[in-house]
């Protein structure tokens, strides 16, 4: 008997260990192989035409600048949507709304973030694209707006499902002493609901971008997939192309071990890089916000 | 001296059924302590909320009678809820200290009025952490976070905090539950201070605190107010047998 469990105390040790270490496997896996396959890259094209600003792979232009900006200004676009419709939903959810209608809303909106992108891809094509081409009289809907205000819709429901989290957790104390200093209900959830909730509003905000910035498929469906260099912010109103829609449109018909197929892999470093560097900057902004005090309270 | 408040028959039920207030009458005097004492859910609490209508922010099913504070109904709805709050400050029976440094918490409130002169902020500060007893304590490490401070401390900065907004009336939900008895003799003495500029509610967390600090006092005994007199009067010859049971430690 003592024997028998002991061996179950060993396994499911070891198995929560491992599956707790296979994470960390898996990123250092990926990043192995996509160092292996996108470094060579570096020896094939000059770093003068890899920073180019031509993307045109069949006559040999490997210029990824178009590629790297029309990431940023559809995820910057995607974000400047995200973040106050996104907090605005999780604060009156969390703090306004009446309880029956915050049952009915926070399942909605997490129903929304599961909905599959091509689908929201497909209803940017078939409706929104055409009426913001009117609208803006536009020669053609297919742009980086349009991408930016899909994708926005696609992080919303991150945004609000863990900011909405964060503050419901900010304990009823918080709001009643606020409250009994004659501050409005406003005053309350700005000035102490908020920062109070901020380390887990500020993920909220992370994860969402995040998931902007890997989003393919709606980006590949509305944005047009022009690779030009964004010069102004009028490149928000013409087609771009972003990283991610570049990689999933060309890797199917690239030659194994070619240039281009290299340059894709260095194209999916740099996005690897990108995500990395927005995590990190995520947790040490939450890190550095933690007053010494409440990290050593906590 | 005179009466501050004057409640009549004051009714209060919560939806779900929970502690609630059965047709109370209380006078309450001016520069005085009043105590309102009583086993758990007798609905000390529950007054005290609705002096300040933070009880308008919870399930309340109904709410009948009237709280006059200087001759007008608080319980009118076109009350300002707000100006009442700042008239009418409170103390929690946990610290609740907000997200922000020592400073910050005692300018809160005045901040959210609209005080921007950081000379009356100061003032501001200063005085109501000397009322507090805290200014020794903490003078050097105004901008630390309030949260680093020992829950005595913390305790007195709430005080302080509700004493910043200069009010008229300081209610205290059993503001030493959770305090050591060297914390709990500081806050009371500072009440002994306080209430000679203020009128003081306080529900305490036992008896014998009933007995030391209050001028008047009035037992509660699930949602009904039993008894009402002098402190001194009503701990050593109560007229009522609940009452007495209760003081004597007979029950409770």
């Amino acid at each position: 008997m003592q024997s028998k469990l002991s061996w179950q105390e060993f396994i499911i040790t070891r198995a929560i260990k491992a599956s707790g270490y296979s994470a960390i496997v898996f990123v250092a896996l990926i990043f192995y192989f996509l160092l292996r396959e996108g470094l060579p890259t570096l020896g094939e094209v000059p770093l003068g035409d890899l920073f180019a600003a031509r993307w045109y792979p069949i006559e040999s232009y490997f210029g990824i600048l178009p590629l790297l900006s029309g990431s940023l200004l559809v995820t910057v676009g995607a974000t400047l949507v995200a973040v106050p419709f996104g907090l605005g939903t999780a604060i009156f959810i969390a703090e306004i709304a009446p309880r029956w209608a915050r049952e009915i809303l926070k399942p909605l909106v997490e129903l929304l973030g599961g909905l599959p992108s091509v689908v929201l891809g497909f209803l940017g094509i078939l409706a929104l694209a055409p009426n913001l081409r009117v609208f803006l009289n536009l020669p053609t809907g297919l742009t980086a707006l349009t991408g930016s205000l899909l994708l926005g819709g696609i992080a919303v429901p991150t945004v609000v499902s863990v900011a909405e989290d964060a503050l419901d957790s900010v304990p009823r104390a918080y709001r009643e002493g606020a409250w009994a200093l004659g501050a409005t209900r406003w005053q309350t959830i700005w000035r102490v609901t908020l920062p109070a909730a901020r380390s887990g509003v500020l993920t909220g905000i992370m994860l969402g971008v995040g998931r902007a910035i890997g989003e393919t498929m709606t980006v590949m469906m509305v944005t047009g997939n022009a690779p030009v260099l964004a010069t102004g912010l009028g490149a928000f109103f013409s087609p771009v192309r972003t990283m991610t829609a570049t990689i999933a449109a060309e890797m199917g018909e690239v030659a194994n071990g070619s240039v281009h197929y290299h340059t894709l892999f260095f194209i999916g470093m740099v996005l690897f890089l990108i995500s990395l560097a927005v995590n990190v900057t995520a947790s040490a902004m939450v890190f550095r916000s933690q007053k010494r005090a409440e990290r050593v309270l906590s | 001296m005179t009466e501050k408040i004057q409640i009549e028959h004051l009714t209060l039920q919560y939806a779900d059924g929970a502690e609630s207030l059965r047709d109370i009458s209380l006078n309450v005097r001016e520069n005085a302590i009043t105590v309102l004492f009583g086993p758990a859910g007798g609905g000390k609490s529950s007054l005290l909320r609705c002096l300040n209508r933070l009880n308008d922010l919870a399930d309340v099913k109904t709410v009948s009678g009237k709280i006059l504070l200087d001759g007008e109904n608080i319980l009118d709805p076109q009350t300002d809820v707000i100006a009442l709050r700042r008239k009418v400050g409170m103390v929690f029976a946990r610290p609740v200290v907000l997200p922000f440094s020592i400073y910050g918490n005692l300018t809160y409130g005045l901040e959210v009025m609209g005080e921007k002169r950081k000379l009356r902020l100061d003032e501001a500060v200063e005085r109501s952490l000397r009322q507090a007893a805290l200014w020794d304590e903490v003078k050097e490490r105004l901008d630390d976070p309030a949260i680093a401070l020992s829950g005595g401390q913390q305790q007195r900065l709430c005080l302080a905090r509700a004493l910043a907004l200069e009010p008229e009336v300081i209610l205290l939900d059993e503001p030493t539950s959770g305090l050591d008895p060297i914390s709990t003799g500081k806050v009371e003495a500072s009440l002994q201070e306080l209430k000679k500029n203020y009128t003081i509610l306080l529900a305490p967390h036992s008896v014998q605190q009933a007995a030391r600090v209050a001028d008047y006092a009035a037992f509660f005994l699930q949602g009904e107010l039993v008894e009402f007199g002098e402190g001194k009067t009503l701990f050593t010859t109560p007229r009522q047998k609940r009452t007495e049971d209760y003081v004597t430690g007979r029950f409770g």
